[in-house]
């Protein structure tokens, strides 16, 4: 399958060049490629630094700044004569109504021949719904929402996982753990918030438990806005779990875990699915209490001490922008390195050659700033070879803990108790 | 069932139910002073919170020592926003004195945002930290400060409306305006005093679940409807009945989260006010 498609990409990319083609010929002064991120509203210090990390992408891929010859984004042009990528910001602020009509901006008045964006998974669902109308590719780095790539759509390409691999991965991790480790941690107590996040979250948890034989002994919905957790905590106390998987946002993660300190429990091991747990303010607020507790992200500063082309990588990004990279800016810098790639070897700028480059990608491991397997899009355009990764707060940072072979520390485990602290 | 189940309940309901029954008596005696439903109260207990979070982030006081100075400083607020707002409005159709305070509850919480930021904050280290253990019953330190602190001015307040002038002229005015005005009481004095306590009571509230719960603008949503469960179970305006319903409410929110189910606890609080109101409309100690 993919040999048939390198060859029938290979053979497009030919044909483009024999007939000589408008677009190779255009593509030789710039590529032009719109972004749609939140530049102004609430996220727009998210979106600032999305955009700081596809410039970073751009600028290397123009051989504007040096980088790694390793990494991805480092291949450049070569097929369209070293053309130069140009970036068109387009601003959704948050809403998806924006989002479409920027997109829309974007193809029919700057003329791009690819759109990357938009963070929100809302506002994602209807700017590429206008790229899908034009036939142009759609590259989404950031969203996580499960809809996204159930869509039958043909030119919408996402990189980053998605948010029921995410909880598939706690299933994959404890097996990991239990046999690395040789214990059992078969007693789970699921604690979701109770709003369409944690529902969906306690519906898949259950399918999955189920499916590995994992036993459920304590299923607990709680309201977001509560002013005491102490019978939820009670409830948990009084099932006795191995495993909390626990859904919260900052207020109510922050609360459950003084709960859990004034009620003195602590199950051997607490697994938040990101939110609340991975806020900055999560552990400036809590301090020493927000020790131990494990979480699934998507990417942590300390692969930089793994991967010496993450390392590098971030030096630019700090250097240029003054940040450090996180899990949102990685992977847009991930995601615009792939489309750029995608570019050069369709070796034209016609939207049809960019798509079919795009799903014959497969990028392997050592060449992104990603902890995953690599790079390589199935039928619906989802990355199939990305994956999570588990941290865990040790010494007041996030330490990768999971998948073994990209984990930095040790999981600490059982947690200890509160008094043992 | 374990016996110490059913305890760490108890003590959890009662610790929970006696910081509920503060709050709502700041509630309940602007209303039975002045008949006025104050939807901004969760915002005084809001604004209790951050005094206590900036003294302890710019000098490092702990909210313990600070919760004077929350008092007095929410007592300025209460009465400037009665002399304000509150003063222009006694006469005025209730709608415009719902939708005053509904105006004053969004505007406190912009101010909030504004100036402090949506993020979440708490205390970091309070001299109150930690627990004690009796036998298998736990007593979260900050918690059981945070109860006995409500206890001591639930019974100060009783006090001084029960057993000084100020207070009984307070409680008279409580009970008719016109008679109070004729016996020589100024009752817009009365008016402002009332203000003035009722947001220390939620500002003395908010210092001492500082050390404990989480500060951000819209905290006070998450105490404002408790608050009023609390004040129409117990009878407008009685503050006893208050206290007495703050505890019940605590013990059976948490009572009904262990039993039934955490996402239910809001509902079975609702279905029991619902219930008392059906047989007893005034509230349990409301005034006929």
């Amino acid at each position: 399958m993919g040999m048939w498609l390198k060859g029938l990409t290979a053979g497009v990319a030919l044909t483009a060049l024999v007939v000589g083609a408008g677009g190779a010929a255009r593509a030789q002064e710039e590529i032009r490629i719109g972004v749609v991120y939140p530049l102004t509203g609430a996220a727009a210090s998210t979106g600032v630094e999305l955009k700081a990390a596809a410039e970073l992408a751009a600028a290397i891929t123009n051989k504007e700044i040096p980088a790694p010859d390793k990494l991805l984004a480092a291949v450049g042009m070569p097929n369209l004569k070293g053309a130069k990528i140009k970036l068109i910001f387009g601003d959704h602020q948050g809403n998806p109504q924006v989002g479409a009509t920027e997109t829309e901006r974007l193809i029919t008045q700057e003329k791009v021949v690819a759109v990357m964006g938009a963070y929100f998974s809302n506002v994602t669902a209807t700017a590429s719904q206008a790229a899908e109308r034009y036939g142009i590719p759609f590259m989404n780095a950031d969203s996580s929402s499960v809809t996204l790539t159930q869509r039958n759509f043909k030119w919408f390409f996402r990189t980053t996982p998605h948010d029921d691999l995410f909880v598939t991965n706690f299933f994959t991790f404890l097996q990991d753990f239990e046999k690395k480790k040789n214990v059992r941690l078969r007693d789970i107590a699921l604690f979701n918030e109770n709003t369409l996040w944690g529902n969906e979250t306690t519906r898949l948890e259950l399918k999955l438990a189920d499916q590995q034989e994992f036993k459920v002994v304590e299923k607990l919905h709680y309201p977001a806005k509560t002013a005491q957790m102490t019978s939820e905590v009670q409830r948990l106390k009084a099932a006795n779990p191995a495993v909390i998987m626990q859904s919260s946002y900052l207020g109510d993660a922050i609360l459950s875990m003084k709960t859990y300190k004034e009620l003195g429990f602590m199950p051997q091991m607490l697994l938040a699915n990101d939110a609340g747990f991975n806020d900055s303010e999560f552990l400036k607020t809590l301090g020493k209490d927000g020790e131990f507790v494990i979480s699934r992200e998507v990417w942590a500063l300390d692969q930089a001490d793994r991967n010496p082309l993450i390392k590098a990588v971030n030096a630019l990004m700090l250097e240029r922008a003054k940040v450090n990279f996180n899990g949102n800016s990685a992977r847009a810098f991930t995601g615009m390195a792939v489309l750029a790639d995608a570019i050069n070897r369709a070796g034209s700028t016609s939207p049809e050659d960019i798509r079919k480059a795009l799903a014959a990608t497969d990028i392997g491991s050592d060449r992104i700033i990603m902890p995953w397997k690599g790079i390589r899009f199935d039928q619906s355009g989802q990355n199939e070879l990305g994956q999570g990764i588990i941290v865990q707060v040790q010494g007041g940072q996030y330490v990768t803990v999971w998948p073994f072979d990209v984990a930095t520390k040790d999981i600490v485990f059982p947690i200890p108790a509160w008094n043992a602290r | 069932m374990h016996i110490d189940i059913l305890l760490q309940i108890a003590v959890s309901g009662l610790l929970i139910g006696l910081i509920y029954a503060l709050v709502a008596i700041g509630l309940t005696l602007i209303f039975g002073v002045m008949d006025i439903v104050n939807f901004a109260h969760g915002e005084f207990l809001m604004l209790g919170m951050y005094a206590c979070f900036w003294a302890f982030a710019l000098w490092a006081f702990d909210p313990i020592f600070t919760l004077p100075l929350t008092a007095l400083l929410l007592f300025g607020v209460g009465v400037a926003i009665y002399q304000t707002v509150i003063r222009r409005i006694i006469k005025a159709p209730m709608l415009s004195q719902i939708f005053a305070t509904f105006g004053l509850m969004i505007l406190l919480r912009g101010l909030a945002q504004f100036f402090w930021k949506p993020d979440h904050r708490l205390v970091g280290h309070s001299i109150v930290d930690g627990r004690i253990a009796l036998g298998p019953v736990q007593f979260g330190l900050p918690q059981t400060v945070a109860a006995l602190g409500a206890v001591l001015i639930t019974g100060g307040l009783w006090f001084f409306l029960n057993r000084t002038r100020l207070g009984t002229a307070l409680e008279a005015t409580a009970i008719d305006k016109e008679a109070a005005t004729l016996m020589g009481i100024d009752a817009q004095r009365m008016f402002a005093l009332a203000w003035g306590i009722g947001a220390a009571c939620a500002g003395v509230a908010g210092g001492l679940l500082s050390t404990f719960f989480p500060i951000f603008p819209e905290v006070g949503a998450n105490f404002s409807l408790t608050a009023f469960v609390v004040v129409v179970l117990g009878g407008f305006g009685s503050i006893a009945g208050a206290f007495w319903a703050g505890i019940i409410v605590g013990l059976v929110e948490v009572a009904g989260g262990f039993f039934v189910g955490p996402e239910y606890k809001v509902a079975i609080v609702l279905s029991l006010m619902l219930l008392v109101l059906l047989v007893r409309p005034r509230g349990l100690m409301g005034k006929a």
